[in-house]
């Protein structure tokens, strides 16, 4: 039996053209940043925070929420369009990211806003750091999940090894980790940087589960979740095959378009495609 | 007491694995990680005591610096155990980004700090470690000078809210403080009157600098022995008071000459009262397989090499510069 009805996944679609929307015009008032992870990741975001998370908007600190690690920081425009949607601060605040003063650094900072679990930008450091949590919440009996989003590219980072041995010989069941895999990094494609499959074996080797998803198939990603929260004595890795730039026909699939955020003309464009992507989105599941 | 040959003698190592039991029995968040080295870092005397609270993570150094972050941000006091060389030689830039940037409340324990760690020779001789530490804003560096100081700097490290790192030796080394003698972090401690010359040492070569100050009174000479233990945040009031009322610094310390708590002395004089100073410490250079007490002497850190070095303050001091 599905864990979410096809009316709660629409709402969550149109939620998530929504975040694109955002970040497509914080990229473009902040002339910097990343614009193929974000528009990505953004069905994944939604489905999280307005779905599968225990959490609470108004109480970010609340001791018992689940912890969202974001391992790879650029992306943190998907995350903070996310949260703001969600209610954890004023939507129009999301015009300040990667501004002088503001909360929304170009990578994200636990101290800088509230709801943000680690800082984080240099990458590799993700899973370890939320297996740290996962494990401290073992030792206390502690109910709440940690989950850790982390790219691709970053797979080929030692330090990501030495976590997916410590969470699998430590049978992190809480922990769930989840690859954006977007085939994508910043100097090409990954299989052509350095190769990354069999990427699944490598965390089955290390006692991992592995569940395999299409990254912009929400009922799916929901469905994978709740079956690495029933999995016991082992964490899950959910590899989310995601479509770098989703929703705007010019940047999917591009690595040229991971670094870079679109000029105002491009925004445009984006921002109409998105909006005619909306409607199209929600008759698919009629 | 100084100069007894038979003085008793043994590794700081020791009061950090005594330390923290001490704290563990204080604090219950207080746990302990260790990347493969329990025994000779002396996390073992913890993990025998609070199996439960001990984690090993194996041959894995970043790992040790990211997973006490995500321990510590949950409410845990992780303290973290490697040689020096590996942490926070090899994990700088976790312990830069997700301990300090992130405000976790992790204590690096580096022990294996110097040339003083012998045989292994110079890949494990962490000579760079409180540079590469007290360039990192909101950490705290200590730099223990014997065992009773080590296990009081764990304690207080313990107790104290943000990132600490702190370093020590491998092998025995003169015990010339008491249970009793004060201890605060960032309160530097005369253990030697005198207004010749200043000599400013943290670590166990402050038991040398206080052998080279004996040394020079039989002859006149009578110098203030400064331990300097808290590298950062140093102690400006007593750097300052040494340099005032003495006229002429001599800094000593197991560690590169550049960066180290010598380099942060000279910042202190530079900016509120320049004063001549001389440095003993590591010239730029690697260290090599060797018998500790070889390797000191060869690496000018000796007795007679702290003496010269006050003999030639003087002279600088008398010249006016």
């Amino acid at each position: 039996m599905p864990h979410v009805h096809s009316k709660k996944v629409e709402e969550l679609e149109i939620m998530a053209n929504t975040v694109r929307q955002d970040i497509i015009s914080m990229l473009v008032e902040a002339k910097s940043g990343h614009s193929a992870g974000p528009l990505g990741m953004a069905d994944i975001f939604v489905a999280l925070y307005f779905h599968l998370l225990h959490h609470n908007p108004k109480k970010p600190d609340w001791p018992e929420r689940d912890r969202l690690i974001l391992s790879n920081g650029h992306i943190c425009p998907v995350r903070y369009a996310t949260m703001a949607r969600a209610g954890y601060f004023p939507v129009k605040e999301l015009a300040t990211l990667r501004k002088f003063g503001s909360r929304l650094q170009g990578h994200p900072e636990r101290l800088k806003l509230p709801g943000v679990e680690t800082t984080s930008g240099p990458l590799g450091s993700g899973l370890g750091q939320a297996a740290g949590m996962a494990y401290a919440a073992k030792i206390d009996g502690k109910r709440w999940r940690t989950y850790c989003l982390m790219s691709d590219a970053e797979q080929a980072t030692g330090l990501t090894y030495e976590a997916m041995l410590f969470a699998g010989r430590n049978r992190l069941a809480n922990l769930i980790g989840i690859i954006d895999r977007n085939n994508i990094q910043i100097d090409g494609n990954t299989e052509d940087i350095m190769p990354l499959e069999p990427l699944r074996a490598k965390y089955e080797a290390c006692n991992w589960r592995v569940i395999e998803v299409g990254g912009h198939n929400i009922a799916q990603f929901i469905e994978a979740v709740e079956e690495a929260k029933a999995t016991e004595n082992r964490p899950t890795c959910i590899i989310a095959h995601t479509i770098p730039g989703r929703g705007v026909d010019f940047m999917e699939y591009k690595y040229q378009w991971h670094g870079v955020p679109p000029k105002p003309e491009e925004a445009k464009l984006a921002l109409e495609q998105l909006r005619t992507l909306g409607g199209k989105i929600a008759s698919e599941h009629e | 007491m100084i100069g007894d040959p038979t003085i008793e003698q043994k590794p700081t190592r020791d009061g950090y694995g005594e330390g923290l039991v001490i704290a563990g029995k204080a604090d219950p968040n207080v746990v302990v990680l260790c990347a493969d080295l329990s025994e000779s870092t002396r996390s073992l005397f913890f993990k025998e005591t609070f199996p439960d609270r001990f984690v090993q993570l194996g041959v894995s150094e970043q790992l040790l610096a990211v997973v006490a972050s995500g321990m510590a941000v949950t409410g845990k006091v992780p303290f973290i155990s490697s040689y020096a060389m590996f942490s926070p030689g090899r994990n700088w830039e976790q312990i830069r980004t997700n301990i300090a940037l992130n405000e976790a409340n992790v204590k690096i324990a580096g022990p294996h700090s110097g040339v003083s760690v012998g045989p292994d020779g110079a890949t494990h001789q962490a000579v760079e470690d409180m540079a590469i530490m007290r360039c990192i804003p909101t950490l705290t560096v200590l730099a223990p000078c014997d065992v009773h100081e080590t296990r009081k700097a764990t304690i207080a490290a313990a107790a104290l809210v943000g990132p600490v790192y702190f370093r020590f030796a491998r092998e025995k080394t003169p015990v010339f403080t008491t249970p009793e003698t004060p201890f605060t972090i960032g309160r530097a401690e005369i253990f030697r009157d005198g207004n010749d010359a200043a000599i400013i040492a943290c670590g166990p070569l402050t038991y040398n600098a206080l052998m080279a100050a004996e040394e020079l009174a039989t002859q006149g000479i009578e110098c203030r022995v400064v331990n300097n233990h808290t590298v950062k945040p140093m102690d400006e009031a007593a750097v300052l008071a040494a340099a005032r009322e003495c006229g002429a610094i001599v800094t000593v310390e197991e560690h590169q000459v550049q960066g180290g708590m010598g380099s942060r002395v000279a910042e202190i004089l530079a900016a509120h009262h320049p004063t001549p100073i001389e440095f003993i410490g590591v010239q730029d250079r690697f260290g090599q397989s060797g018998d500790p007490n070889e390797l000191i002497e060869h690496y000018g850190m000796g007795v007679s090499h702290i003496k010269a070095a006050v003999k030639k303050i003087l002279e600088r001091k008398a010249k006016g510069r």
